[in-house]
């Protein structure tokens, strides 16, 4: 970008833009409004619609002013005679097929055509033909259409294009006839497909779970933050009342530009599931009753205490869900640590810890911003199915594509990326972390430089593949690289190793490490001390309490649960599962009913979810993104905080725990200072997880789908019902299906009746492996998240 | 849209649609599309089916959608089976002048079908289309590949005699 700037003028106004920009550029910038329908400035320009059209002073034709570059000394008119005829002309011919009854079509009173026809249609109708009409089409459990309204802007087709990678949506026909639609009638199927409602400037493309429920003027708007994932989109909650409605992308540049994923945008549903918990409830006896508040936390302390008074204070575990907010994560680790344990964590997912303590102040982007990730110019995604952790990141690496970047996978299953990816290792979990290694050996024998004894040591000869080699190169080559570390990468069994070994090939070249963790909060429960070895702030601890698996794997006598649904959040589901029917006490703080739970904890305490509770969450890029509340939760739910300050009240700890808002508690946490964890890496490497499969055995890949993540996706029905929603299956290639005399549709039983489950053969799993997806009460019984299991047929 | 059908692209047809692909940068296959749908609905009884059209784009390595909007656009291609012999029956402005009208309903009358629609028996299907750019010889139809012009009530009694014989 040169600095240099050109003059023009629009409407008589002296403006200062960027050469090569276009009229509609500068007269946005100025805030000089220009009609328009197809012009969208994160999509390419079409020019099609022709409602932007303007005067431009030595022209004789009126220019559209999303198509025609503004040149030095311009003159440009929006509000002459000729601007004004032009625009009138082509309002009325956009409405000679448009039905003009606002009245009964959900986008009335948020409609762009309704708008601007206000301002440039005429009362009356010349055209008293009959109007064109489109059948619609069912896209799918989330986008409601109605195509006759649709004006052929070509927004949603430039969309798939451009944006998503999955042309889902077509111009189709010509003329007259165009038509909008989908390629013989499929649903829609991206992670993002949603983004089309809010590009469609009519009421062609709707939302459907929204559909016919409120209309824009009865909507009060809330400024909140995503919920899901690590990239903490920003979005507007609209309410009616003490109902949330809706949910909208709110533009933020840096984070997800004018998008919101599906997940982002509809979990909204699940707040007003039927299996919401809405009082206090305690088991007396076995069974369940509901109490006042102050008689739960009362029974909550009795139960905490009774174990203490019998047992030491190790005895007690705390779990808490990454998509808690920093108050949240902040009081329960206070609490816990002030009853004298440190056996609290995040990680929930995760099974390798051991180099917890090298580990830095949180997982982030190291320094890398979401926008710079657009600008490299070579990625590897390690671990990671992308477009499902993080689809907005997604969208980002797409644009690097678009800009010359080469992208590398390597991983466990071969994932449809909706980009062209340069190269892709698709492998055993077990070998990923010696393909790492070959890689780094290439890169220090390409530059000559020479390795550290602790990797020759460990790692020594694995021949590079064509595809390492070829990446190896790529990276030397370029200066802007960045390897992208997914859920994969952070969840595997040897997953310090992986880390250990990205930190080195980031000192042989120039290489960002991305570390893409699972959650909306990651960042903020490493930064709040939800984790036994580090307090708040990252300060050391000189004891360090049980991590997660060793707090499951050990039975302790009392556990307390935050936000987690334990047949379906835990990696080592089936060690919790005994080890909660073994426990004297069981505390869960949580939104829904779950089977386990209700059969399992003692005390139930019915919490917020998003939208309904203020809070705090740090991204993957270390910002920390304060949001209010929305709502008021229905009956006696209380926002998780509320309850914790509270139940430290009950405990009698009054003078820590005086907060009279969330923002007390962030600001405590705040004003800490971040210890700076020394960054000196480990400098021993061992593959102490060696779980390459014995003879007759296969290897488990285990993951979290998309729709499966948490509580409040798993209870929005809408994303339940997409074709992007996975059922609990066995995947596995036809080849390791024969080697087990399985075929699809029969039903498999792993590791002698852990659990039964339908085969599904599936050409992305290579050899030896099988995908068991998490999330799923039907797959909680398995007692390996990764590592060796035994198939067989399952005898009827 | 209609009937799940079997197809592949035979070698011959893989082939001649190479011999396009050949005329255009090795990044720019989208060019081929065109003539690489031609050549499967040849293939494919007159008309393409979806799996006619996903062969094209899968050996094209275009999204199905692209060539779903190409297959759409132009009239040429049919998206719905059709009878052995199609008729297409000019009916733009030049035609229309020298009465492509009557011409039309002659067709209607003699076949017993209307626009878009099969004679029983499956040999014709009838077909109303924008100007042949033939417009010398107005009124004119084209049977197949091959173009018909000046014509007569007597002219399409004799072509249709022609057709029902083969
Ligand atoms: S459906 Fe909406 S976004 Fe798509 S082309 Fe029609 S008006 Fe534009
Ligand atoms: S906005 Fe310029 S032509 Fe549509
Ligand atoms: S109008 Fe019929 S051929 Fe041109």
């Amino acid at each position: 970008m040169t600095n240099a700037t050109i003059e023009i003028e629009i409407d008589g106004k002296k403006l200062d833009v960027e050469p090569g920009s276009m009229v509609i550029e500068a007269a946005d910038e100025a805030g000089i409004p220009i009609p328009r329908f197809c012009y969208h400035k994160k999509l390419s320009v079409a020019a099609n619609c022709r409602m932007c059209l303007v005067e431009v002073e030595k022209v004789g034709k009126p220019l559209p002013a999303c198509a025609t570059p503004v040149t030095a000394g311009m003159k440009v008119f929006t509000q002459s005679e000729k601007a004004r005829i032009a625009q009138r002309s082509v309002m009325e011919f956009l409405l000679i097929n448009h039905p003009l009854d606002c009245p009964i079509c959900d986008q009335g009173g948020e409609c762009e055509l309704q708008d601007l026809s206000m301002g440039y249609g005429q009362d009356i109708t010349r055209f008293s033909e009959g109007k064109r009409s489109v059948a619609n089409e069912d896209m799918g459990p989330l986008v409601a259409t109605e195509m006759t309204r649709c004006i052929q802007c070509t927004r949603c087709v430039r969309f798939g294009e451009e944006i998503s990678g999955v042309r889902e949506l077509g111009t189709l026909g010509r003329g007259e006839h165009l038509w909008i639609g989908t390629y013989i009638k499929q649903s829609l199927t991206s992670e993002i497909s949603a983004n089309i409602i809010d590009l469609c400037p009519v009421g062609a493309l709707t939302s459907k779970p929204f559909q016919f429920t409120a209309r824009a003027w009865e909507l009060t708007q809330h400024p909140s933050i995503a919920p899901h994932d690590c990239l903490g989109s920003n979005l507007f909650i609209h309410s009616r009342k003490q109902e949330v409605m809706r949910v909208v992308p709110r533009e933020n540049e840096k984070i997800n530009e004018t998008w919101l994923s599906d997940r982002d945008r509809f979990s909204y549903l699940g707040i007003h599931s039927h299996k919401r918990l809405t009082k206090p409830l305690v088991k007396i006896s076995g069974e369940w009753q509901e109490v006042e508040w102050d008689i739960a936390l009362r029974t909550v302390v009795a139960k905490i205490s009774g174990v203490l008074d019998l047992y030491e204070p190790s005895q007690l575990a705390a779990l808490i869900s990454p998509n808690s907010t920093i108050e949240e994560m902040y009081l329960l680790q206070k609490i816990l640590r002030k009853l004298g344990s440190n056996n609290i964590d995040h990680r929930l997912h995760q099974s390798d810890f051991s180099d917890q303590d090298d580990q830095v102040l949180m997982p982030t982007l190291t320094g890398m911003t979401l926008e710079e990730m657009e600008e490299q110019e070579t990625i590897l995604i390690f671990g990671s199915h992308l477009n499902h952790e993080q689809p907005l990141a997604a969208v980002r690496v797409r644009k690097a594509i678009q800009q010359g970047a080469q992208v590398f996978s390597i991983n466990a299953m071969d994932y449809d990326f909706a980009f062209d990816l340069a190269g892709k290792i698709i492998e055993n979990p077990t070998s990923l972390p010696t393909t790492l290694a070959s890689l780094i050996q290439e890169v220090a024998n390409i530059t000559a430089q020479s390795l550290p004894e602790f990797f020759t040591a460990s790692f020594s000869g694995k021949n590079p593949s064509e595809t390492i080699k070829r990446l190896a190169k790529r990276l030397v080559d370029t200066k802007r690289n960045s390897l992208l570390l997914g859920e994969l990468a952070q969840n595997h069994p040897n997953a310090s190793t992986i880390r250990t070994l990205s930190q080195l090939l980031s000192t042989l070249i120039p290489l960002k490490l991305a570390f893409l963790t699972f959650g909306a909060n990651s960042a903020g429960a490493w930064m709040a001390g939800v984790l036994p070895h580090r307090q708040a702030a990252g300060q050391t601890i000189s004891t360090p309490g049980l991590t997660i698996h060793d707090a499951l794997e050990k039975k302790l006598k009392a556990y307390i649960l935050f936000g987690i649904e334990p047949g379906k959040d835990l990696a080592f589901s089936s060690q919790a599962l005994a080890a909660f029917s073994e426990a004297e006490t069981l505390i869960a703080f949580t939104s829904f009913s779950d089977r386990v739970l209700m059969e399992r904890a003692h005390v139930i305490l019915p919490i917020s979810v998003f939208a309904e509770t203020s809070g705090t969450f740090i991204n993957v890029a270390g910002t920390w993104q304060t949001f209010r509340g929305a709502v008021t939760p229905r009956g006696e739910i209380r926002p998780g905080w509320k309850v914790l300050r509270a139940l430290a009240n009950f405990f009698g700890f009054d003078e820590d725990f005086r907060y009279t808002s969330s923002e007390m508690i962030r600001d405590e946490l705040q004003q800490l200072t971040p210890a700076s964890p020394s960054s000196s890496h480990p400098q021993t490497l061992s593959l102490h997880a060696n779980f390459s499969p014995a003879a007759g055995m296969v290897s488990r890949i285990i993951a979290w789908p998309l729709y499966q993540t948490d509580s409040l996706v798993r209870h929005a029905e809408a994303l339940q019902a997409t074709p992007l929603h996975e059922s609990p299956r066995l995947h596995l290639n036809q080849k390791t299906a024969d080697k087990f005399a399985l075929s699809a549709g029969e039903m498999a039983q792993v590791n002698r009746k852990e659990i039964i489950l339908p085969v599904h053969i599936d050409a992305s799993i290579p050899d030896d492996c099988v995908y068991i997806p998490a999330g799923f009460e039907e797959t909680a019984g398995l007692s390996v998240p990764f590592g060796e299991i035994l198939l067989e047929k399952a005898s009827a | 849209m209609v009937e799940k059908t079997q197809f592949v692209l035979s070698e011959a047809a893989k082939s001649k649609i190479d011999s396009w692909l050949a005329k255009y940068p090795p990044e720019q296959k989208r060019s081929a599309v065109i003539p690489a749908l031609h050549i499967a609905q040849d293939e494919n009884q007159g008309w393409l089916s979806d799996e006619a059209m996903e062969a094209v784009a899968d050996y094209l390595g275009l999204p199905k959608m692209a060539v779903f909007e190409v297959a759409t656009f132009y009239s040429m291609y049919n998206l719905k089976p059709i009878g052995k012999h199609q008729i297409s029956v000019c009916t733009n402005v030049s035609c229309m002048l020298k009465g492509s009208d009557k011409i039309a309903e002659h067709f209607k009358n003699k076949l017993g079908i209307s626009f878009n629609e099969t004679t029983s028996d499956g040999n014709a299907t009838l077909k109303e289309v924008e100007c042949l750019a033939a417009c010398a010889g107005a009124p004119a139809c084209m049977i197949d590949k091959t173009y018909y012009e000046n014509l007569t009530p007597e002219k399409i009694d004799e072509l249709l005699r022609g057709l029902s014989s083969t």
